[in-house]
């Protein structure tokens, strides 16, 4: 097939394989109760929202709609929307890949002379590694989401997409705080904590004056950005720092202005499951005497652009739902994931922006339940796509009788469907922490002295 | 800086990924501009002291507004009064509030959006940095739905959409209200 020549995504998207991590994260217990406390509560709220829109369904279908329009037409709204950007005054930069990016990001800080830059909440510049390549040149990157900070200050990783400290508890961040801000008077009330936040950035704001955003829409008709945010941190990066570098993905666009109409719909009640997030900002070219950069990132997304079964995954708008729907992701939480991109949509995105091979187990990192699919507000129908990418995975040398069985159910989502469904009625998934069949297939191995938990890791390891 | 070759390389990459020619078709079966009539005032209201926001309905805004010692946007009418002159960010740090009009302002969400283009909306920080936002509505600015919103204000290029306070739920999903933005938010509806 052709796509396999194409040049593929690097930076932080493998991790160790899902067996091994999800297993890791199956023995700790206060994650999984932190992970079901949070996503259940944000599953509620953003049922009750979705609810009320009459028309949800039709701005579902127009959302999935607008992105395809994007993607197959995809080099035209990426000339449009540079061609706009040029001609407000902002400087437009092309990466291929990770390092590319970071490369050109890192030079456009340090021609600035800056020694620190604050940060926005971006997943495009966590994909690529920024922070590192910055602390690689000298230069300081200051996370100022809330719990971005926190895992920035525990030397930590994030677990969710929106909600990246979902796995620590109040008491944990008293502690990171305490240590990474030198505060001694917190206690763990979640208002406490906050203003402790907000002391400690209100400084880097400011006074630091090189900022880096990602977008979560870029608006090909007028060369708009947008960046959606609940605390306010966004719009003090976007605004008092005299050099502003957003990174983008090229997936992110939208073509013309009144798209914004249906996303503003669909991203806040499928991501916080509010009606409206507390903050939206929308710039266009370099405002209030400030200079614009803006680095549109490859890294893999042309490769999975190429695959007519795959590219649909390009449709995401990173809101969380399939994350906090997903009751594989609720037992393991996203560090199973090895990659940035954590949850159902990382493992049908992930492998593709690597290549299969570098991420070989991820399609196999759920049970296709197919809540993911009801979910998404773009409609993306992860399921299929996962069945999709097993075909494409390296074969397995099949040893573990309950996984060639499994593989023989899953190689097909509606008889998998059908067994799930049928499982379900007599089944409860026992005692000890488990996942939903076939994955529970890992965590029952290490109840079973013959064949050792070896076994599956082999089976895992040669897939 | 971009590498010699790497905007032609991704150019390149996509049109190659499109050789099968992918197409789609947009069908807006939602809810559309203009089609709802007018936004209603109770609901509007209802959404924002569901963020927690303070709320009032007024015919007399000055009086509402009252001596606050607050500043305002240049371009206020006069009689919210408010001091008028240009702060730096290290002034605005010290100011207990800011008083600024809207552009439109959406019911179904309690959201507010600011042009800072124009004058009696002000500049970004200006409704940043203080602690307490004052922003008057008038009840003729409220429409349905964010399909309406996005319709009056094509063209317009630097905007804030605000939907009650600062806020985070980063701890163990508990909201908490005021994090960096102005941690009260208070909308005056002028329904003279
Ligand atoms: S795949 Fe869909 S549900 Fe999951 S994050 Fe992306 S847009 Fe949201």
């Amino acid at each position: 097939m052709t796509f396999i020549g194409m040049p593929r995504g690097t930076g932080n998207l493998t991790g160790a394989p899902f067996p091994e991590a999800a297993s890791e994260a199956l023995d700790n217990a206060q994650l999984r109760r932190n992970l079901a406390k949070a996503t259940g509560t944000i599953r509620a709220k953003r049922a009750a929202v979705v609810d009320e829109l009459p028309d949800w369904a039709a701005l579902r279908a127009a959302g999935a709609a607008i992105k395809d329009d994007v993607l197959a037409n995809l080099d035209t709204y990426l000339l449009r929307f540079e061609a706009a950007l040029t001609e407000r005054g902002s400087t437009v930069h092309w990466a291929r890949d990770a390092e590319e990016a970071t490369r050109i990001v890192t030079e456009l800080v340090t021609a600035t002379g800056a020694r620190e830059v604050i940060k926005v909440k971006s997943m495009a510049t966590a994909e690529i590694g920024l922070n590192e390549a910055l602390a690689a040149a000298g230069v300081a990157a200051v996370e100022t989401d809330l719990a971005e900070l926190i895992v920035q200050l525990g030397h930590d990783r994030p677990s969710h997409i929106l909600v990246p400290a979902i796995h620590r508890n109040r008491a944990e961040i008293r502690e990171i705080f305490a240590e990474g801000m030198g505060a001694t008077d917190l206690t763990d009330d979640p208002r406490v904590l906050a203003e402790a936040a907000r002391a400690h950035l209100r400084r880097k704001f400011l006074t630091v004056d090189v900022a880096v955003s990602g977008a979560n829409f870029a608006i090909a008709e007028t060369g708009g950005l947008v960046v959606v945010e609940s605390e306010g941190n966004g719009r003090m990066c976007l605004t008092l720092p005299r050099t502003l570098i957003s990174v983008v993905g090229i997936e992110k666009i939208i073509p013309a202005w009144q798209d914004l109409e249906v996303f503003l719909q669909l991203l806040p009640r499928s991501s916080t499951g509010e009606r409206m997030n507390p903050y939206t900002s929308v710039w266009t070219g370099p405002t209030e005497g400030q200079t614009s950069h803006v680095v549109l990132v490859d890294n893999g997304r042309t490769a999975t652009l190429a695959d007519p079964d795959g590219r649909a995954a390009l449709r995401c708008i990173r809101c969380s739902a399939c994350l906090n729907s997903c009751p594989v992701y609720e037992r393991t939480g996203g560090h199973a994931y090895g990659s940035t991109y954590p949850g159902p949509i990382g493992a049908v995105l992930s492998p593709q922006l690597t290549g299969i091979d570098r991420n070989p187990t991820l399609p196999y990192a759920s049970s296709l339940c197919g809540v993911c699919y009801d979910v998404c507000p773009v409609a993306i129908d992860i399921p299929s796509m996962l069945v999709h990418l097993r075909g494409r995975a390296p074969k397995p040398r099949a040893e573990a009788a309950a996984m060639r069985a499994a593989a023989w159910a899953m190689s097909d989502h509606r008889r998998w469907r059908r067994l799930l469904r049928a499982g379900r009625l007599g089944r409860a998934l026992g005692r000890r922490p488990m996942l939903p069949p076939p994955l529970s297939a890992w965590t029952r191995a290490r109840d079973l002295p013959e064949p050792p938990r070896q076994t599956f890791r082999d089976w895992w390891d040669t897939r | 800086m971009t590498e010699p070759g790497a905007r032609a390389a991704i150019l390149a990459r996509v049109r190659s990924a499109l050789r099968d020619r992918p197409s789609a078709t947009v069908a807006r079966d939602y809810r559309r501009a203009g089609t709802r009539g007018r936004g209603d005032l109770d609901r509007f209201a209802e959404m924002l002291r569901d963020y927690r926001a303070l709320v009032r309905i007024t015919d007399d805004v000055p009086a509402a507004i009252g001596d606050r010692g607050f500043i305002a946007a240049p371009g206020c009418p006069p009689e919210w009064g408010g001091d008028r002159r240009q702060h730096t960010v290290a002034e605005l740090d010290r100011v207990d509030g800011v008083i600024t009009a809207c552009a439109v302002a959406i019911a179904d969400t309690g959201t507010i959006v600011l042009d800072h283009d124009a004058p009696d909306q002000g500049a970004r920080a200006l409704t940043l940095v203080p602690d307490h936002h004052i922003v008057v509505v008038r009840a003729d600015q409220i429409v349905p739905g964010v399909p309406d919103a996005v319709a009056a204000l094509a063209g317009v290029r630097t905007q804030t959409w605000i939907s009650g306070p600062s806020a985070t739920s980063d701890i163990e999903l508990e909201r908490v209200e005021g994090v960096h933005g102005p941690r009260t938010l208070e909308v005056i509806i002028d329904i003279r």
